[in-house]
């Protein structure tokens, strides 16, 4: 698209580009992913030396390159388990989060009925609950559930408190369905709900990607819940999991820069993947 | 199920029966009868979690909150607000207090203007743009956890920044960065600024890209700079993008808890130089077992985050969120 507009630009415009701007641009834009990445990638790079390179000089290279800190955290230590651990409720969050909160937004987007736009505020003022403040109660109520120490426990609130944005950022989407869509699959024979199966979630795809991956990355990173809710190590996920290994081998700074670097990748790669789909979801809800 | 249908009603304003039209017309009644039983099936599975997990709990705490109580049985000794009034009588929980408005306006002045900049700057046009965004919005995804014991790493005893300073011929600027009782808590405010801009970012390239090309196009046909373009154009159209991050960093800000537990050491925590109004809740509720405080505590953390978000909702965020929260009924 930006492709098409440029060349369809007079010639001025298409010059402007590579006016004196365009080095200063890279200089800043190299500076500013410099900032970015450095720490992440000495926390990489450190991985692959040894406690007391490091010690003698914080800031050198891996010489010689050693494999061993990495090879330690992926075979002696619970870093699957925990990976495991994170991946079933990351999922489980994710799946539950996009089926209840599309189907919520569905509802409040495609029908008419009394008390619709009462029901939708009533979801956006969890938009002004702060999560971290339900933690104690929510705590307590779960150990008076017996669902302490059970995926469950994380997976549960995360649904909740993701759910307020979930239907915020799907809510517009599917209004912008355009009516004749939905006549024309009733004259075809669609139900309403056929309409949102065949017609709605396919068309929202976008959006649900950016819910989504929001309602995972938000769930693979989470921390405080997990760690009121998880007291058996065996259920720990990876951020208590990298907690747990920096308190517990203090000395060795390389193999927590390993255990932590490893941490990092899962969230990264599921980013980088889907990062695009992330702001193109986001512009329908941060419209004016 | 019924149940969560009932507590939705009040705030609904409306019966969830159907309340169709009178027509003879059997059909068109069986027809809004399935309307209603769509309506209810859909939405109860969403409202049932909802009501559960996040309205019950804030209810017990404010229950909770008027105990003296251990968390062993059910509360019996009754207080009344003194939970209340103790949490302000303690020194400990004012620094919170004071940590928590140092992060929230903290973060709004240095992280707004330098988000701006850089989402103006990868906004331009140039090759391999788009991978200068993907480096800017690492920090953000990774893990708060991740990132604090990261930075610990790289601060604590004389680190790699200490070193890295010296190297520079800055060796006068080391600090001791996450022990310094005064120092504290503007070190974890940078390591902050540096993991949250990218959010600030890809908020503000979202809502760039919806600023038409032909408004920046025309402007520059008709010789407008680079700068005046931005100033006059694109940065004006972006207000409502840059109020709804105010919003959600203000409140992320007030409940920030992750980063402050794992990167400074308890003993500089319980001296108040760097907790937070979460990190004393979790401290004296959860760890010390002193429930009923506790959850006073987070009565206290959800009010003013509700009053804050409801001020700024109020005020400046009416028109952008269209009849998200303050809409009324209709």
């Amino acid at each position: 698209m930006t492709m098409a507009v440029n060349t369809a630009l007079p010639q001025p415009s298409g010059r402007r580009q590579f006016s004196w701007g365009t080095p200063l641009t890279y200089a800043l834009a190299l500076a500013i992913a410099a900032v970015s990445i450095a720490p992440v990638v000495y926390v990489v790079v450190g991985g692959f030396r040894t406690t007391p390179q490091i010690v003698a000089n914080p800031a050198g290279l891996p010489d010689p390159f050693v494999w061993d800190n990495y090879s330690r955290v992926l075979t002696q230590s619970n870093f699957w388990q925990q990976a495991f651990n994170s991946a079933v409720i990351a999922f489980g969050t994710t799946l539950a989060v996009v089926v209840l909160g599309m189907a919520a937004a569905f509802v409040l987007a495609r029908y008419s009925f009394r008390g619709r736009e009462g029901l939708y505020t009533f979801f956006t003022l969890g938009l002004l609950f702060p999560a971290g403040a339900a933690i104690l109660p929510l705590y307590l109520m779960l150990r008076d559930l017996s669902l302490i120490n059970s995926y469950y426990a994380v997976i549960l609130p995360q649904v909740a408190f993701s759910l307020p944005l979930t239907i915020v950022i799907l809510r517009p989407f599917l209004s912008a369905i355009p009516r004749e869509l939905e006549d024309a699959a009733a004259i075809d024979g669609a139900s309403r709900l056929g309409f949102l199966w065949r017609v709605a979630v396919p068309l929202s795809r976008p959006a649900l990607v950016t819910v989504g991956v929001l309602a995972f990355v938000a769930s693979w990173n989470s921390f405080l819940l997990p760690l009121l809710v998880l007291s058996d190590v065996n259920l720990h996920t990876l951020p208590l999991g990298v907690q747990n290994f920096s308190s517990q081998y203090t000395t060795d700074t390389a193999g927590v820069l390993a255990f932590t670097s490893l941490a990092m990748l899962p969230a990264l790669l599921f980013f980088t993947l889907a990062e695009k789909q992330i702001v193109g979801g986001l512009q329908g809800a941060v419209k004016g | 199920m019924t149940s969560a249908n009932q507590i939705r009603m009040p705030a609904g304003g409306a019966p969830a029966s159907p309340a169709g039209p009178r027509r003879p017309a059997g059909a068109r009644r069986a027809d809004n009868r399935r309307k209603w039983y769509e309506i209810i099936g859909l939405t109860t599975p969403a409202i049932v979690v909802y009501v559960m997990f996040v309205l019950v709990p804030m209810g017990f705490a404010v229950y909770y909150s008027l105990f003296r109580w251990r968390g062993v049985g059910p509360p019996t000794e009754f207080v009344g607000l003194r939970n209340y009034t103790l949490a302000f009588q303690d020194p400990i929980f004012l620094d919170a207090l004071r940590n928590n408005a140092i992060i929230v306006f903290g973060s709004l002045l240095i992280q707004g203007p330098i988000a701006l900049g850089i989402a103006l700057l990868l906004n331009r046009r140039f090759r391999g743009r788009s991978v200068f965004r993907l480096l800017v919005f690492v920090p953000y995804v990774l893990a708060e956890v991740t990132v604090g014991i990261m930075w610990k790493l790289l601060l604590t005893g004389d680190g790699t920044v200490d070193a890295l300073l010296r190297s520079l011929g800055m060796g006068g600027l080391v600090q001791a960065w996450l022990a310094d009782l005064d120092v504290v808590i503007w070190t974890l405010l940078a390591i902050l600024t540096w993991k949250y801009v990218g959010f600030a970012i890809i908020l503000l390239l979202a809502g760039l890209s919806n600023v038409p090309d032909e408004l920046t196009e025309a402007a520059a046909i008709d010789g407008a700079s680079w700068w005046q373009i931005q100033r006059h154009v694109t940065i004006p159209l972006l207000g409502p993008t840059i109020r709804i991050w105010m919003f959600l960093s203000m409140i992320g800000s007030l409940q920030i808890f992750d980063m402050i537990w794992v990167t400074s050491v308890p003993a500089v925590r319980s001296l108040g130089a760097s907790a937070t109004m979460a990190t004393y809740m979790v401290d004296n509720g959860f760890f010390a077992r002193l429930w009923g405080y506790g959850n006073a505590v987070a009565v206290i953390l959800f009010v003013i985050s509700f009053v804050a978000a409801l001020l700024f909702q109020r005020f400046l965020l009416r028109r952008d969120i269209e009849g998200a929260i303050t809409r009324r009924a209709k």
